[in-house]
């Protein structure tokens, strides 16, 4: 067992805004491409070229369609499709620590990142069993355990520029709906971010505190309630062309 | 408590040094920082100083690690040893495969250059590869475009001067309502989220009008799930209810389109839809000031939108006139046109109600003076901050040219274009169809080609047709059949040739270009075209060139392949001269430049064709002496000018005082510039030029400074598009030049100078009753056409493509999860996996293009999922129209320009009991390359 600090100095994270995501998965290559060749083992991949091609990720991308329930405004609502990426949400509470039994994994004092420490990793994949969000992966050219860093390797790393520092995946994101930052600072972009669009914990129940949060998808397709309103702007000028044509006139007059 | 924390690097070595150039895993074309280690690729990002992606990068291009090192690279050149189709090759030297290739050339060139079909498929070398075919002398050159989205383009260039992508970009800044339109997402993808990304930061409204609801739509605050081929009804039934309730910009309207032009409204007149012009041939409006008619440029003129005049008992009546007795006919209502769109009336009319209240109410207005192409002064910059944005969705239908031309329609009349807040042109853009090139197709055997192969054709007098009216291009462009190909008809050029119609070609030169599979419509009967032989067991098509980088499937169709670099090993110039990567704010152009040197005996295509002409002693390419005029293709990109001090690149040129940006002498340290600046150049357009550039004096004369244009070219957007109307004229027996009967009444009907709707062509050919669903592909955001296949990680990412359907399709064919379904049209049949999809049109099915694979290409295992349960809908399109008993062969294209119409297709289905592999299946092909290894741990750094 593997004991988890009391508390952190920082808690790094990212906030993922789903109303902007577009499911795009640069995130997810950008990620394989900087950890493949940086942070531990390489990012492996077995069978690249055949039948069931399948590599170590920190970072997927799933997508979920979703049918919202019929209001008496909007009685036939649309299907709507949700791109949900996911990675280590980096836990305050993280079950993956405490269950790993030689201490491998841990989670940083100075600002709360879970990392693996993979010379001290015996593969026994006790801690992807313990996370509820899936979000370790064991390669299986190493044997070791791998997940997301937060570019622990990139947000401290004076070889980069300054503006580079943050992590691959918010470096990258065109849609820019990945945001990096510390979580225990009220002012901060992150906390302002969550604290005006309702920022969500993923799957709160399993108690375990994840840092990292997600802002939900605004509402859609909502234009009923807007069609009265908007009425008066499409009241008609003409309905035959000549008064149209005569409309012209007027308004022409007017300029 | 303390716990003792591992020691950790957190400044590791990133890399030895970073190179800068440009991006070629799609056709979007942004900035990218090669991070080298030991001299190998270690990692590559976007560009943060980039005009086009400013930093970001999408999968595919954070992926180009594994295209570059992927192990479908084809290693040297190769002749065919087996038959055609079988993949059998054996290994040459380039002097052997370039001697081989002049074999087959140099005769053709000497007695009939148009024997060779040179033809380029996603090739960013435009400008360079037609000049390489017109200097051989054969008018049959083409690239891409009119398999692609040659209707946008074209739509866009007669109306009002450019279109989408490329040619321009809503204003992502201040436009409040966006609305985007059947959109591919692997073309400007970068620009496009990220804008998206600020439209949401912004709180704008976005509008999603597709079938289909991923990617972009799935953000859009509202999506308009909107039935296939309507578009074009949808948008003319907005712009009905705007002009019904008065909201449209009449001052744009009046100032900068022709609108108030006067037209001959009298059918008797020989000038019947033709513009009043006086001597000059200037279009003539009537000037309010006076009431009489005046030159629409004049100084101070007003031009009235409902002006009319008689002259010499003719009467004459504005466009506007005519776009009121059109567009305010009830057949456009929303009552009617919302059921044929799958689209209710009340919501059509809720959206054309926001677009007027955010065009109206919303109104920007900058405080920026501006003097017009008439000599007046406007003290502010008024937009109206509505933008849209379309792309092949709209425009890869058999109507698609009229429907993209009424969507710019619909911006013009809202003053939504070149205004604060709405759509912009990027440099070179606009520029008007008048101002491009007119197609040239005059071969003369041992001579160039007499101009540019792809232009504008403005009356039937610029068809490409011999005297007795039968096409001079293989690919029947610039004919009756469609009149504004601008882009060729890459699509039909196997399939023409081979049916000897309207000839037989000798060599068929390709370039990346995958028509032995997804490229193709009616992909197996292309197979059999290159493989037919004729009564002697000669090949039908006799000599087939083609240059890749890839091991695709169309190799091994091929008999003589010249083998390409990857993109990070060779040069590349995105030239003004061609498509350009400008932003609204500025020209921009880049390079590419071999970060890696090759190690395979492979070359770059652009130096091949050099060192080939060279060979051929194309004019133009050697010097008088005969000997080589350039080295290689940088040579060229530096040295070649298209005109005195006009080159590829605009930056870093030699000027009279020094280095100047434009037009200049060549540099020889131009790459070097080039390169120090992180590969691409920008050049700033000042503030007071910013928009409404086709009017604007600051902008038109800082364009002539950079080399766009020579003198100022302002011009009115054709709403009325006149060029159409000759056609139309010739149709009902004006002229000497005259269209085949048969089709005399489609060339009426569809080359309307006003934008128009008609059903897809193929509708009246099909039984609706028995196909009531329409197929399409999307591409999805992480592939980029066949490409992406062979990259080990962007294949596990979309593997295979099931065919999505409806709730409706699903459940009426009682499908669960895992069956499979036939799917059939009127030309062909597939058997394949299906899924449910909510988020769908209810009729309509679709899936990813492009994934599937046939085995032995792209040096995958033959178990694939791409190979045993991918597919193509490509054997479901024709790539002629059912035959209707004439004798004639029509093509599946848009009946202007010649657009391949994949969107049109019509199935039925039926649950299918599921086979060993998705059907029809194809044998192997023996790989060049063999197959890739069994597992990848890429790190490159120690």
């Amino acid at each position: 067992m593997t004991q988890l600090p009391d508390s952190t100095q920082r808690k790094l994270g990212l906030v993922i805004d789903l109303d902007t995501c577009v499911g795009c998965h640069a995130c997810v290559v950008s990620c394989k491409g900087w950890n493949t060749e940086n942070y531990g083992a390489p990012l492996s991949d077995q069978d690249p070229y055949g039948a069931d091609p399948s590599g170590t990720f920190l970072n997927r991308v799933h997508s979920y369609e979703v049918q919202p329930l019929a209001t008496s405004a909007m009685p036939h609502p649309a299907a709507q499709l949700i791109h949900f990426p996911k990675s280590c949400l980096h836990c305050e509470d993280a079950p993956c620590v405490t269950v790993c039994p030689t201490g491998a994994s841990y989670k940083r004092v100075e600002d709360g990142i879970v990392l693996v420490n993979e010379s001290d990793c015996i593969g026994c994949g006790l801690c992807a069993w313990a996370c509820p969000y899936g979000a370790r992966e064991l390669d299986q050219a190493e044997g070791v355990m791998k997940k997301c860093t937060l570019c622990v390797d990139r947000i401290y790393n004076e070889n980069l520029p300054e503006e580079d520092r943050e992590p691959a995946c918010v470096r990258t994101c065109p849609a820019g709906a990945r945001h990096f930052g510390d979580f225990s600072d009220p002012d901060s972009a992150v906390s302002q971010l969550v604290a005006e669009r309702g920022g969500m914990d993923l799957m709160p129940e399993q108690g375990t505190k994840p840092v990292n949060k997600y802002l939900p998808p605004r509402p859609k397709d909502g234009w009923q309630g807007e069609t009265d309103v908007l009425a008066p702007y499409l009241e008609p000028v003409a309905e035959e062309p000549q008064g149209f044509l005569g409309w012209l006139d007027k308004t022409l007059e007017k300029l | 408590m303390s716990i003792p924390m591992p020691n950790l690097d957190t400044s590791p070595h990133v890399s030895d040094e970073v190179r800068k150039t440009t991006c070629y895993m799609c056709a979007c074309r942004c900035g990218i920082n090669v991070h080298m280690k030991d001299g190998k690729v270690a990692y590559i990002e976007g560009n943060r100083d980039h005009p086009v992606n400013k930093g970001v990068l999408c999968a595919k291009g954070s992926a180009g690690i594994m295209q570059h090192n992927a192990p479908s690279r084809l290693r040297a050149p190769m002749r065919r040893v087996g038959p055609r189709g079988s993949g059998q090759f054996e290994e040459i030297s380039w002097d052997e495969a370039l001697e081989q290739a002049v074999g087959w050339l140099k005769p053709i060139r000497e007695t009939a250059p148009e024997k060779l079909a040179f033809f380029t498929g996603r090739d960013q070398s435009q400008s360079f590869t037609g000049l390489w075919a017109q200097q051989f002398g054969t008018p049959n050159f083409a690239a891409h475009g009119g398999f692609c989205s040659v209707n946008m383009a074209t739509a866009g260039i007669y109306t009002m001067g450019g279109a989408f992508w490329e040619f321009g970009a809503p204003d992502w800044e201040r436009t409040k309502l966006f609305m985007i339109f059947g959109v591919a997402e692997d073309h400007d993808s970068n620009p496009i989220k990220m804008g998206l990304g600020r439209l949401k930061e912004r709180g704008a409204k976005v509008i999603g009008v597709n079938p289909i609801r991923t990617g972009y739509n799935a953000v859009a605050d509202e999506w308009v799930g909107i039935t296939p081929g309507m578009d074009g009804l949808f948008i003319l039934s907005l712009v009905h209810e705007l002009m019904r309730a008065g909201k449209i910009d009449l001052e744009y309207l009046a100032r900068f389109t022709n609108a108030p032009v006067l037209l001959d409204s009298d059918p008797k007149s020989d000038d019947y839809g033709m513009f009043l012009r006086d001597d000059d041939g200037k279009m003539l409006v009537i000037d309010r000031r006076t009431g009489k008619p005046a030159p629409f440029d004049q100084k101070g003129v007003q031009p009235d939108l409902n002006g009319h005049i008689r002259m010499a008992g003719v009467t004459h009546v504005t466009v506007m006139n005519q776009m009121a007795e059109r567009y305010l006919d009830a057949k456009y209502s929303p009552d009617v046109v919302g059921p044929q769109c799958g689209i209710s009336a009340e919501r059509i009319r809720r959206i054309a109600a926001e677009i007027a209240r955010v065009a109206f109410d919303e109104a920007i207005e900058l405080d920026h003076s501006w003097t017009d192409f008439r000599g007046d002064t406007h003290d502010k910059m008024v937009g109206r901050p509505v933008s849209f944005h379309a792309m092949r969705g709209i425009s890869a239908h058999s109507n698609g040219f009229q429907t993209c031309r009424s969507l710019h329609m619909l911006q013009i009349i809202l003053g939504s274009v070149e205004t604060p807040g709405g759509f912009r042109f990027k440099p070179p853009y606009p520029k008007p169809s008048t101002a491009h090139p007119k197609p040239h197709f005059t071969a003369t055997p041992g001579k160039p080609l007499d101009g540019p192969h792809l232009g504008y054709p403005q009356g039937p007098e610029d068809l490409a047709l011999h005297e007795d009216g039968s096409p001079i291009r293989i690919d029947k462009a610039f004919t009756w059949e469609h009149p504004l190909s601008a882009h060729g008809l890459m699509h039909m050029v196997i399939s023409n040739a081979h049916a000897g119609d309207p000839y037989k070609v000798d060599t068929l030169f390709l370039y990346m270009a995958n028509m032995a599979w997804n490229s193709s419509m009616n992909t197996r009967s292309v197979m059999e075209m290159l493989t037919d032989t004729d009564e002697n067991g000669d090949y039908v098509i006799p000599n087939i060139i083609y240059s890749d980088a890839y091991s695709s499937e169309m190799v091994a169709y091929a008999d003589l392949i010249l083998p390409d670099t990857t993109y990070l090993e060779r040069h590349d110039c995105i030239s003004l001269l061609d498509r350009p990567i400008s932003e609204p704010e500025a020209a921009a152009d880049a390079i590419r430049w071999p970060v890696v040197e090759p190690d395979r005996d492979v070359r770059g295509f652009q130096s091949v064709l050099i060192d080939l002409a060279a060979r051929l002693g194309l004019p133009g390419f050697v010097n008088d002496d005969g000997s080589a005029k350039f080295e290689d293709y940088a040579d060229y990109i530096v040295n070649h000018q298209r005109k005195p001090g006009i080159g590829p690149l605009a930056g870093w040129r030699m000027g009279e005082n020094g280095l100047s940006d434009g037009r200049g002498e060549p540099n020889e340290a131009q790459i070097d510039s080039y390169i120090a600046n992180g590969g691409f150049g920008v050049f700033h357009i000042p503030d007071d030029a910013q928009f409404y550039k086709p009017w604007n004096n600051a902008y038109q004369d800082w364009a002539v400074n950079l080399g766009l244009y020579d003198a100022p070219a302002p011009y009115l957007f054709d709403i009325y598009v006149e060029p159409l109307r000759k056609f139309q004229r010739a149709a009902e027996g004006h002229g000497d030049r005259q269209p085949p009967e048969h089709l005399r009444e489609r060339l009426k009907h569809t080359m309307d100078p006003l934008p128009l709707w008609y059903a897809p062509l193929s509708d009246e050919r099909e039984d609706l009753e028995e196909f009531p669903v329409h197929a399409l592909t999307q591409r999805p955001m992480a592939m980029y056409h066949s490409w992406g296949t062979q990259n080990a990680w962007l294949r596990q990412i979309h593997g295979h493509n099931p065919l999505y359907l409806p709730t409706h399709w699903w459940e009426k064919l009682g499908l669960s999860d895992g069956d499979w379904v036939r799917v059939t049209s009127s030309h062909g049949e597939i058997t394949v996996p299906a899924a449910h999809m909510a988020a769908l049109n209810e009729n309509t099915v679709w899936t990813w293009n492009a994934i599937g694979k046939r085995k032995g290409a792209w040096a995958l295992e033959d178990g694939a999922p791409e190979a045993t349960k991918g597919f193509l809908l490509n054997h479901l399109i024709h790539e002629l129209l059912p035959p209707k008993g004439d004798g004639l062969r029509w093509a599946n294209s848009d009946p202007i320009t010649g657009q391949a119409a994949w969107f049109d297709l019509r199935v039925k289905m039926e649950k299918a009991e599921a086979p060993a592999e998705s059907q029809p299946g194809f044998a192997p092909i023996k790989s060049p390359v063999g197959t890739g290894p069994d597992q990848l741990r890429w790190k490159v750094g120690k």
